[in-house]
């Protein structure tokens, strides 16, 4: 780790994103408190009023903390406690109602199965992943067999060239990590994907969260699985109820959650 | 509320501990110091333009990829997509052709190119229409995972229906053929109308797939309006000829011949069939041509640009 110190500016560590009191906020249409009926939507139309059918949610209540270049950052916390839509909020995918995050170039979250198509092959999804991620098709096609040899998707027959729909779930999510990871991201946040697959994939996934911290990037890591953020963050951020109950080195932070959750 | 520990630790050198002239620097002017931009902000518009331009590939490679996806669990396949044109011009001409006998002024010779060509080139502006108002809300997961410009959906979009226009075109080659309306000079006059006419329906896609993530309801009134346009731009019929037995006053045949669908049929009709005493040109029709496409064109990129940092949130 200490690669990233050989940099021009050895004392400062290099910012890669700044959370400045963050806040997010979700407004819930349809949630509502029964008034659903035509009329009731008409009279909402009609006075141009969100009604009373739209409930806000606050999900992330003043964040702050700055990531630097080269850390592996575990987010941890009970389900629903904001991790997943503090990362959305950094890769610019979700408004701040009240704060601001600043980043170094696009984050990008790891969702190349959005632009997956279940009817293609293997072979025209990592293409169309690729391609959706920003990569050009020289790059792709560079890193074609690697995506494959990675996602070991072809280790048991000439799976690759069969639409996507004929995968297993693990086969899937195996090739979705393949794509997203080949390509080197500045700040890379993965959510909940490690837990799939089975135990030699997720050993070379951690590998791979590795390497890309040392090509001077910034990786956060959603999980529920102690181990695997311990096997690859060097902070955590714990977040309950969309605070930021603690931040600090990965060992210290997971103790204390443990105890907790514990209880 | 954070609790940022000091303690040592092998594993933690990286830390964010190390003391720096950085420290107590708030957050906006550490960001400043080290070049960092605000997450999610609207890019300028020859940014933007610049950015979808990077992303081109990207862009074919969706519209070809649902191209191919549409039929691939149809026992036939791509087949469909030279069939599905095919059977719609059949059907259109059994209702108009041959039970209203909409065409018995022109001869079958004529009416028939005269109806497929009409519904083909209507068929181009409709689907991409209604592939737009979708395209952003029916792509939501897409669209909140990753970064890209989100102009890149509808154009993904109209491109998708170019290419469906293009097979349907072969289509259309065959049946001028075989009416015997044999390859003139005037067939290259296709390709300019082609072109005005995609970038019109990409204008409109975009337009519509703004107005589409804010209001969803719209792709369930889409259908009775491109309906309504479809009777109102003459796709059955000569538009002139249909009004003159009406006694409509003038302007409103101008008006309705003036329409964007019309004009682009009727360019092509103009281009494709020898027997041009059907087809009513209107005065200045290159013109207008060209003006709804830059119209709609442009004012739909700018609209939709406008709006580019608020899809798919909330």
């Amino acid at each position: 780790m200490a690669d990233q110190n050989t940099g021009t500016e050895a004392s400062a560590p290099l910012p890669t994103v700044i959370a400045d009191d963050v806040h997010i906020v979700y407004r819930v249409y349809g949630g509502n408190t029964g008034r659903g009926s035509a009329t009731a939507a008409l009279n909402r139309i009609v006075k141009r009023k969100p009604g009373a059918g739209v409930r806000e949610v606050h999900a992330v209540k003043g964040v702050s903390f700055t990531a630097y270049r080269g850390q592996a950052i575990g987010l941890i916390g009970s389900n629903g406690s904001g991790k997943s839509t503090l990362l959305k909020a950094v890769a610019g995918l979700l408004p701040t109602e009240r704060g601001k995050i600043y980043t170094d170039g696009q984050p990008s979250l790891l969702g190349v199965n959005a632009a997956m198509m279940n009817d293609l092959t293997g072979e025209k999804n990592v293409m169309l992943g690729g391609l959706a991620m920003g990569m050009s098709r020289e790059q792709i096609r560079e890193r074609y067999q690697d995506i494959v040899d990675f996602s070991g998707i072809n280790e048991k027959g000439d799976f690759i060239t069969l639409p996507m729909r004929t995968y297993s779930s693990g086969m899937a999510a195996r090739l979705r990590f393949s794509i997203a990871a080949a390509k080197d991201h500045d700040v890379l946040m993965i959510d909940e994907a490690l837990a799939t697959g089975d135990r030699s994939f997720q050993k070379r996934s951690e590998e791979r969260i590795r390497e890309l911290r040392k090509e001077a990037g910034t990786v956060f890591l959603v999980s529920h699985n102690n181990r695997s953020i311990r096997d690859t963050c060097d902070r955590v951020l714990w977040l309950e109820r969309g605070e930021l109950l603690m931040d600090g080195p990965t060992d210290e932070v997971v103790r204390a959650y443990e105890r907790e959750t514990a209880r | 509320m954070s609790i940022v520990s000091e303690t040592t630790h092998d594993s933690a050198v990286a830390m964010s501990a190390p003391p720096s002239p950085d420290d107590g620097l708030p957050a906006a002017e550490l960001a400043r110091k080290y070049g960092l931009a605000v997450s999610g902000a609207r890019p300028s518009l020859p940014e933007y333009a610049r950015q979808l331009w990077d992303r081109r590939h990207f862009i074919i490679a969706f519209s070809r990829a649902k191209m191919t996806a549409q039929y691939s669990q149809a026992k036939l396949g791509q087949v469909w997509q030279v069939a599905t044109p095919l059977l719609n011009a059949t059907v259109y001409f059994l209702i108009f052709g041959l039970l209203m006998q909409q065409g018995k002024d022109m001869g079958i010779r004529n009416y028939i190119p005269f109806l497929v060509t009409g519904i083909f080139v209507f068929t181009f502006t409709q689907s991409s229409a209604m592939a737009g108002v979708r395209s952003i809300a029916g792509n939501l997961g897409l669209v909140r995972a990753l970064h890209f410009p989100r102009a890149a959906l509808p154009i993904s979009f109209a491109l998708q229906q170019l290419q469906q226009l293009l097979l349907s075109i072969c289509v259309l080659f065959v049946f001028l053929l075989g009416f015997g309306h044999m390859p003139a000079l005037s067939w290259v006059l296709i390709v300019p109308v082609l072109v005005l006419q995609f970038l019109f329906n990409t204008g409109l896609a975009m337009v519509l797939a703004r107005m589409g993530s804010k209001t969803p309801d719209l792709a369930q009134l889409l259908p009775f309006l491109t309906r309504t346009w479809m009777y109102a731009s003459g796709v059955m019929y000569s538009l002139s000829t249909a009004l003159e037995k009406t006694h409509a006053p003038k302007w409103v045949a101008d008006l309705l011949a003036a329409n964007p669908a019309a004009v682009y049929i009727d360019l092509m009709r103009w281009a494709l069939i020898d027997d041009r005493s059907h087809i009513h040109l209107p005065p200045h029709v290159w013109v207008l041509a060209v003006g709804w496409a830059l119209v709609v064109g442009v004012g739909g990129f700018v609209y939709f640009w406008k709006a580019e940092e608020k899809y798919g949130r909330g």
